[in-house]
């Protein structure tokens, strides 16, 4: 029983650090249409500025708000310089489609490989803010600790903020509007490069905290080749494709569902299968449900 | 007595895609308060005219006047400043929003607040964006579809929304590219009173293959033909022009 519950916990949890992936991710594709690649390099860039602050002021949660902002600010120039350049350069070759995606991909080798390049691959480690030995029920550990609640709050927060953002404020009438059509937006008067920067921005913000909440809830270690941010990417990416890539609530559902189906997996059947059930999955819904769990079956160039 | 000078005025306008004149040395005036049509066969140049006006092709010769002031071509995201606001032959709305939304889009103009308060305030700008869109649904009778998802709208009351959609920035100068195509009899009835009414408001340039619409809003006519003017002047004197009969028009209008 108390195995049962664990594993629901254990799947919420590393659901919800899927999840800030997965909105970051889904924020970049709903205002510019990319899929980013580089957002693990850039959650891990993120992460270590923040691991710095953490040096300097040595408190985790002023850290926490200063890497989501240089997060955002990171985005922002990726977008502003990088990006911008690269449509302007292929807007209409015949490798328009997939250029921004390769060249995300590029982003992230970039990233990662200059970021050893400065700090060496010596592993540094941040330690948990909150306390992370689990809650205790009648004399049993649950798998739930004061820093879990923390990673679940937060991931839920960013969804009702950045959901409230998108549907009630003119600024996401012109995130959306940007998304559907550039080019109909910008004769509608929408400035719509200043408003792809900002969802570049928010998404550099919400992996900033993913990074930051993910790297003390595992081992503690950061390092430049850190598989768990490999992980966090490929993990986020499938979240959001559950989501169907269009929807934060989706974000966060796909993000839990994929972290129980593979808690379940890890507790009762293999460790070793982890992997292959994420890659599965992934499969099964591009089949069966490309639009996404909750996503609209509907075309997006009516 | 001076006469009132043009608020837009193009000359010379010449455009090539790839050695092939799309435009070559077109000329148009549009005055404050007038209806102008732009008309001439399939790929006679009409809406590369008004994608060179909109700052979606560049052209590669031509000067433009606005209010009697030389003007560089517009970028696109300029154009709402300028007072210009188009609607698209394809119509164009976006499709998860809702049609008030839609509307709302035409008048971020009207937004001046940084991102930061207009993120955390939901504020003024909010509300005041919401009036200003059920106003300008009111211009074409759509208030009733302000809550409609656009996507699920009739394909005449797209039309509406899309013209709602450029009058909310209040623009001088509205330019409509084939107000009427697809509509059916009644909704042109519809569409022809419309445009006699904007009338008073702004400036109407259009785009129209439908020469019953064209006749009876348009006050002059510039008719292309091969990327050039080859008429232009009164509806009535255009018509009987037999250039334009030999080019376009056929034997019976």
């Amino acid at each position: 029983m108390y195995q049962f519950i664990n594993t629901i916990f254990i799947g919420i949890t590393s659901g919800a650090i899927y999840s800030l992936m997965a909105i970051a991710l889904v924020l970049v594709w709903r205002s510019t249409r990319v899929v980013n690649f580089a957002q693990a390099g850039m959650a891990l860039l993120s992460t270590y500025i923040g691991y710095e602050f953490i040096q300097r002021f040595h408190s985790f949660w002023l850290a926490l708000f200063l890497a989501m902002v240089a997060g955002a600010g990171i985005g922002a120039l990726v977008d502003s310089i990088f990006m911008r350049t690269l449509f302007r350069r292929v807007a209409h070759g015949p490798i328009a489609g997939v250029a921004p995606i390769i060249a995300t991909l590029g982003l992230l080798g970039l990233i990662r490989a200059s970021l050893g390049l400065a700090v060496g691959n010596s592993d540094v480690s941040i330690r948990p803010p909150v306390s992370n030995v689990g809650y205790t029920i009648s004399g049993h550990t649950l798998a739930f600790s004061p820093l879990k609640l923390v990673i679940v709050s937060a991931a839920v927060f960013l969804m009702i903020a950045l959901s409230i953002l998108f549907s009630k404020t003119n600024i996401g009438l012109s995130l959306r509007a940007s998304a559907f059509s550039p080019e109909i937006a910008r004769l509608a008067g929408v400035r719509v490069d200043r408003v792809r920067t900002l969802g570049w921005a928010i998404a550099g913000a919400a992996g900033a905290a993913a990074g930051m909440l993910q790297t003390p809830s595992g081992t503690g270690a950061l390092s430049p080749d850190s598989l768990d941010f490999s992980l966090l990417l490929v993990f986020g990416f499938i979240a959001a494709v559950i989501g169907g890539l269009e929807s934060l609530i989706g974000a966060v559902l796909g993000g839990v569902l994929l972290g129980l189906v593979l808690a379940f997996v890890l507790t009762y059947m293999s460790g070793s299968l982890v992997f292959i059930t994420a890659f599965v999955l992934l499969i099964i819904v591009l089949l069966v449900r490309p639009q996404g769990i909750i996503g609209m079956n509907r075309g997006r160039r009516a | 007595m001076t006469t009132p000078s043009a608020i837009l005025a193009v000359e010379r306008l010449s455009v090539d895609f790839g050695g092939l004149h799309a435009l070559r040395d077109v000329y148009l005036e549009l005055y404050s308060q007038e209806v102008v049509g732009v008309i001439g066969p399939n790929g006679a140049g009409k809406s590369t005219l008004f994608n060179a006006l909109c700052g979606i092709v560049a052209p590669k010769d031509g000067s433009l006047t606005l209010n009697g002031l030389s003007h560089p071509w517009p970028k696109t995201r300029e154009l709402a400043d300028l007072g210009i606001a188009r609607t698209l032959q394809g119509v164009g709305l976006f499709p998860d929003l809702t049609v008030l939304e839609n509307v709302m889009v035409g008048a971020t103009k009207f937004v001046h607040s940084g991102f930061i308060s207009a993120a955390f305030g939901r504020s003024r700008d909010e509300s005041h964006l919401r009036e200003r869109a059920m106003l300008a649904l009111e211009r074409v009778y759509g208030t009733s579809l302000a809550h409609i998802r656009a996507d699920s709208l009739s394909y005449p009351d797209t039309k509406r929304v899309a013209i709602a959609r450029a009058l909310v920035s209040e623009p001088r100068i509205l330019m409509l590219d084939e107000p009427a195509g697809g509509l059916g009899n009644a909704d042109i009835e519809w569409m022809n009173g419309l445009i006699n009414n904007l009338k008073l408001q702004c400036s109407v340039l259009l785009v129209e293959h439908h020469m019953d619409v064209v006749m009876s809003v348009c006050d002059r006519l510039y008719v292309l033909n091969f990327g050039e003017v080859i008429a232009s002047g009164f509806a009535d004197q255009v018509r009987r022009d037999p250039a334009v009969i030999a080019a376009y028009l056929g034997a019976g209008i």
